[in-house]
């Protein structure tokens, strides 16, 4: 309990700090404007540090939350605390608008949708005579428990920075969750994720719209420490400075938001006395150090400062979680030898006018490993794409156990208990092996992100870790489940794969080139795991190169030349097949 | 005239190199062949100075370790690439233009030349020169990368994978042209899966595993090695 | 509104959209060639507008100064980032570029300035002192990130834009310009009176686009630029050296961003901050056009420009909102269209 109880007495002497005598209230003024910013720069952490989207809209739903707080409680009369939580559902709901139209946009296209819109809605503001225009709101009420006023930079301090440990912790509990891998995985590895059953656009607007809340609790704190409010500190130029605290703090951890922002905002306010002063000469000198800045830094640490910071420390211990719980509850399906598995019949899909995939069929029977062979070029891997639901055929049907599931979508796919590993290795940057099979068993789980905002969800996630950590085992990488995913070699990484599939407990399995950068040995073991889970009831559908492992393992081969299926039979006779030998094989074979 | 010493490559931890030396003669051809994910593609592209390499890479006596991809294309070195990496928009013709850009003060008349040339070794590019090079088969377009390198006339031309994906007909037709250009005096440096082919047309065989050379020779004594042929050629049948 | 007045707000909506073309068509270009996502487009538009008014004036514009330091920055960035490469030759011709021609254009511009020499010459010097400086922020800031994300690039951009927009008021001022158009002279066509400059500025676009078609279709330097943004590696590969392709863009880019400075300093007021406005309406235009499509970007700049006037007749306060809310059913289209591509 002491690591709980520590940071927590730390945090209560840091409430303290402004009450010591001799503190200037100057800097507990600026302090708390850096609290305030923290909590926006937090949310960009969940936003783009974690889900790779880039905004330039914070402080638009800043604004939001600001705007609402200060009509409710200047007309209505509300008490600010009864305000805070319409301001938090107006930014929220305004993400989910603003989300709905212009989060289906990839990269840079999104980046440049919320310029867009924060200069429209800055521009709004300005003219609506129900915000006062440019003039803004004035006569804002303060915070008050009680008789207390909270009106100085004091009392407000303790405000501002309980809000920021709250944001923290919430924040940090949404990225240890079901929804928070899936989060992470937005940012390189969306189309695995997606494979295993998460839903891209909703986690995309789930990311979006938390740091739009958090941006407007960080409104309500500024509204009603300024007591007025005006469209300039919500304008373009303030969401550029936020991003800019969370690339010059570090995107990719909460702290590096909290590092980024206090630093910004300290030399921001230091730049603005002093460079007038020594340049003596009136300008926005702080607006050309803050750009020169933020090129340098992603010149020279494009990952932000706090991981140098962080190096500093010994590393943190992984964490045991999940070493006792109970088994996830498996797939209940009969699957008799012979049973059609899977089935698919006219499958056509041309790009443009190249037609990859003409007329292709192919059937799966229950406990069965088939390999799809054929040279690049010939179809194999849309093939693939158009089962598992990646791309859509433009003729033909797919069956999976007799329910016709032709246009499904990946997450679609995967709920019907296909797995799959990708050609090109599809880990997520930055997690953990254990975390990356944990993904896997995604649609295995149910918890929401109010349950992981709150630590409901921790005998699951510890069934969820058990159940990964078993498959690791299984595939014979147990001692690397707590390295960085992308620290192992490629052989393991295509097995690290292998292990996430099985946590989607799957009736089928579709490999792309499994054996790919496996060393001999490696290969043996690998045969022998497949022909272990034929045994167990699960089909496996391989794409592969390697013919001797392929011969070796497959009941039956299929081969695929010009985008159709060129020959198909257990593999002599496939070896015998003259227009295969001729197609593929080579005359020397 | 190619002349690597002790070349480390650390690249993800995938396909790293590991102290690897080789060499090329003038009018040689040399092959690398290996498993997947053994460092041939990743000491290709640090030769041709596309990833950084700790090590010694010397060329026509000089040292071009310092030289960026531009310098080394300049100084005659050139390197047909495992995705081929075309200009998918621009047509054949452009693609073999650029091609020559090293070239590119010598003249119309010398462009034109070149240009007859690298249609007369690969006639099917002539038939194709107006289309879209996205639009080529497989084939096609490792036709047009090989025309395309050979356009700046290299004194070592570097081959990645040439085979790869192609039917075994072209396969035999491509290899044919790489042993035509011994005869031009361009030395290759070729990395193969296909070690039978690849040992048939080379003069000298490097073995290259978890990114060190595990063996070397003439490529007909590799050939011959009974571990080669055990890992590579395949036992009987294949 | 009767037939009179929508052919005058037409006629507005052309002209204007006729500068928001040829920033499209430049962020377009810059955009292929170097993936970066020219923010800073509009500053240079300001400075060009800012610079010509001085001259007009016959003030010596504080932009020389700038272009000095530029040239400086971008020598030392460019030493820096081949201190292993460079040769005696490559450090003088690194010098020619950075360094000789700012003060050579400075001095130019110290002989000429006082003496008013017209608005021909004020032009040619204006895009001499301008221009220059597009590739001088390339070398400073994104040449050593070529390789970095679109998205990265974005934020690099944003910075840069943050510092000349800065610098844009040390040099300039506060204070707002307005210059001399090139021509007086009004053309009578119907009820229409079209203003001489409203020719020049369509007259000029029109020429540019032409050029840049047969610059990108008929060079072998415009194809290697077109090679360079299908192709990196490709482009490389070939010995195209990349960061000239980049440096060569934003050139392009710096001397179309000059011009439409230039050109639009007679029809309003140019503020040392009204660039950024200017420059994300020919966003809007070249992101309609997907950032890929010449044509599809001029067309759309052009209706940008007509949305423009008619809201700022129908409700001028509100103009900037319509305009900047038009690009999200647009953005919505392009995205329905493409589907989204994970790689």
């Amino acid at each position: 309990m002491t690591t709980r109880l520590l940071p927590a007495l730390l945090f209560l002497l840091f409430l303290g700090v402004p009450f010591l005598p001799g503190v200037p209230s100057f800097w507990i003024t600026l302090a708390d404007y850096a609290g305030i910013a923290s909590i926006v720069a937090l949310g960009l952490v969940v936003l783009t540090g974690y889900g790779g989207m880039t905004s330039f809209g914070q402080a638009t739903f800043m604004g939001c939350g600001a705007y609402v707080s200060a009509l409710l409680t200047t007309g209505a009369g509300l008490s600010p605390w009864l305000s805070l939580p319409a301001a938090l559902l107006a930014s929220g709901a305004a993400a989910l608008a603003l989300g709905a139209v212009t989060l289906r946009l990839s990269g840079h296209y999104l980046a440049l949708a919320t310029i867009a819109w924060a200069v429209s809605l800055y521009y709004l503001a300005g003219n609506l005579d129900l915000l006062g225009r440019n003039d803004g709101l004035s006569g804002i009420p303060p915070l008050r428990i009680g008789g207390l006023l909270l009106t100085g930079s004091r009392e407000y301090f303790v405000v501002v920075w309980v809000a920021v440990a709250v944001a923290v912790l919430l924040t940090l509990n949404l990225l240890d969750s079901r929804v928070g891998r899936a989060i992470r995985a937005l940012r390189g590895g969306a189309a695995a994720a997606a494979s295993f059953g998460v839903h891209l656009p909703r986690t995309r607007i789930l990311a979006f719209t938390y740091a739009a809340v958090l941006a407007g609790l960080a409104g309500w704190l500024y509204a009603h420490m300024q007591r007025s409010v005006n469209p300039t500190p919500f304008g373009l130029n303030a969401s550029i400075e936020y991003l800019l605290m969370a690339v010059v703090g570090g995107a990719g951890s909460v702290w590096g938001a909290l590092l980024g922002a206090t630093l910004v905002t300290v030399v921001n306010d230091q730049l603005q006395s002093l460079l007038p002063r020594l340049l003596g000469q009136q300008g926005n000198y702080e607006t050309v150090v803050f750009g020169a800045l933020l090129v340098l830094v992603l010149q020279t640490a494009p990952d932000g400062l706090w991981p140098r910071l962080r190096r500093l420390f010994p590393p943190a211990r992984p964490r045991r979680v999940g070493a006792n719980a109970a088994p996830l509850r498996a797939r209940t399906l009969s699957s008799t030898p012979g049973l059609p598995v899977l089935s698919a019949a006219g499958l056509r899909k041309a790009f443009g006018g190249l037609v990859a995939v003409n007329d292709m069929g192919l059937h799966l029977d229950a406990r069965e490993i088939v390999g799809l062979i054929g040279p690049n070029g010939a179809g194999k891997s849309t093939t693939f794409n158009l089962l598992t639901g990646v791309a859509r055929p433009d003729a033909g049907q797919v069956h999976v156990l007799g329910r016709d599931v032709t246009g499904l979508r990946p997450p679609g796919v995967a709920r019907l208990g296909i797995a799959r590993s990708f050609q090109h290795v599809k880990l997520v940057p930055g997690m953990s092996v254990l975390e990356n099979v944990a993904l896997g068993a995604h649609l295995r789980g149910t918890a929401g992100p109010i349950s992981a905002l709150l630590r409901l969800d921790r005998a699951e996630e510890a069934r969820l870790f058990a159940e990964a950590r078993r498959q690791i085992a299984r595939v014979g990488l147990k001692e690397h489940a707590d390295k960085p995913g992308d620290s192992l070699a490629l052989g393991q990484q295509r097995l690290v794969e292998i292990a996430r599939a099985l946590c989607l407990d799957p009736i089928l399995l579709l490999l792309d080139e499994p054996a790919a950068g496996l060393r001999h040995a490696e290969k043996a073991d690998l045969a022998a795991l497949l022909r272990r889970l034929r045994r167990d009831g699960v089909t496996v559908l391989l794409v592969e190169h390697d013919m001797e492992f392929v011969m070796r393992l497959a009941d039956r081969l299929v081969v695929m030349e010009f985008g159709a299926k060129l020959a198909e039979g257990d593999p002599a006779a496939i070896r015998a097949n003259p227009a295969v030998v001729e197609a593929y094989l080579g005359a020397a074979a | 005239m190619l002349e690597v010493e002790d070349l480390h490559v650390s690249y993800g931890g995938i396909g790293a190199v590991h102290g690897v030396s080789l060499s090329v003669g003038p009018g040689q051809i040399v092959t690398v062949i290996g498993p997947n994910g053994a460092g041939k593609t990743t000491l290709l592209n640090a030769v041709m100075g596309v990833h950084p390499g700790r090590g010694r890479v010397r060329f026509g006596g000089q040292d071009v370790g310092r030289l960026g991809v531009e310098g080394r294309v300049r100084a005659g070195m050139g390197l047909v690439p495992e995705k081929r990496e075309l200009f998918s928009t621009l047509t054949v013709e452009d693609n073999l233009r650029l091609g020559g850009f090293r070239h590119r003060g010598a003249g119309r008349a010398a462009a034109r030349g070149a240009l007859d040339e690298v249609y007369a070794l690969f006639p099917r590019l002539l038939e194709r020169r107006r289309q879209h090079a996205g639009t080529l088969s497989g084939g096609e377009r490792q036709m047009l990368a090989m025309g395309r390198a050979l356009m700046a006339r290299p004194d070592l031309l570097m081959l990645d994978e040439p085979s790869l994906g192609l039917a075994p007909l072209i396969v035999r037709e491509v290899f044919g042209i790489i042993a035509g250009l011994r005869a031009s005096g361009c030395a290759i440096l070729l990395v193969e899966q296909n070690a039978r082919a690849a040992l048939q047309v080379a003069d000298h065989g490097y073995v290259l595993e978890t990114g060190r050379v595990a063996l070397d020779g003439p490529s007909a004594g590799l050939a011959g090695d009974a571990r080669v042929i055990e890992t590579y050629l395949g036992i009987g049948t294949e | 509104m009767d037939a009179d007045i929508a052919l005058i707000l037409l006629q507005d909506g052309v002209v204007n959209g006729a500068i928001y073309a040829l920033l499209a068509l430049s962020l377009v270009l810059v955009f292929a060639v170097t993936r970066v996502i020219l923010i800073p487009q509009g500053e240079i538009v300001a400075y060009g507008a800012l610079t010509y008014a001085a001259l007009d004036e016959g003030r010596l514009p504080g932009s020389v100064w700038l272009l000095g330091a530029l040239g400086a920055g971008a020598f030392l960035a460019g030493l820096l980032a081949e201190r292993r490469v460079l040769s005696p030759g490559g450090v003088s011709r690194l010098a020619a570029e950075t360094l000789a021609i700012p003060a050579l254009v400075a001095a130019t511009a110290l002989l000429l300035a006082p003496r008013k020499p017209g608005v021909a010459v004020d032009a040619l010097l204006t895009l001499a002192i301008v221009t220059p400086m597009a590739p001088y922020l390339y070398r400073l800031a994104f040449q050593p990130l070529a390789e970095a994300s679109v998205l990265t690039l974005l934020i690099v951009s944003i910075g840069v834009h943050l510092v000349l927009l800065g610098l844009g008021l040390v040099f300039f001022g506060p204070e707002g310009y307005r210059a001399p158009g090139f021509s007086d002279t009004r053309f009578e066509l119907g009820s229409l009176l079209i203003p001489g400059q409203a020719v020049w500025i369509v007259g000029c676009t029109l020429a540019l686009i032409a050029a840049l078609y047969l610059f990108f279709e008929h060079t072998l330097a415009g194809k290697a630029l077109r090679a360079t943004a299908v192709n990196r590696l490709g482009a490389r590969l070939v010995g195209i050296a990349t960061a000239l392709s980049g440096r060569i863009a934003f050139l392009l880019a710096g001397l179309i961003g000059t011009l439409s400075g230039i050109l639009i300093a007679p029809l309003t007021t140019v503020y040392y901050d009204s660039g950024f406005l200017i420059g994300l309406k020919g966003f809007v235009a070249a992101i309609i056009g997907g950032l890929v499509s010449y044509p599809v970007a001029a067309l759309a700049a052009v209706l940008v420009g007509c949305v423009e006037s008619l809201s700022s007749f129908y409700a001028s306060a509100f103009k900037e909102v319509i305009v900047f809310t038009v690009i999200i059913p647009v953005l919505l289209w392009r995205s329905l269209r493409s589907t989204a591509e994970e790689e």
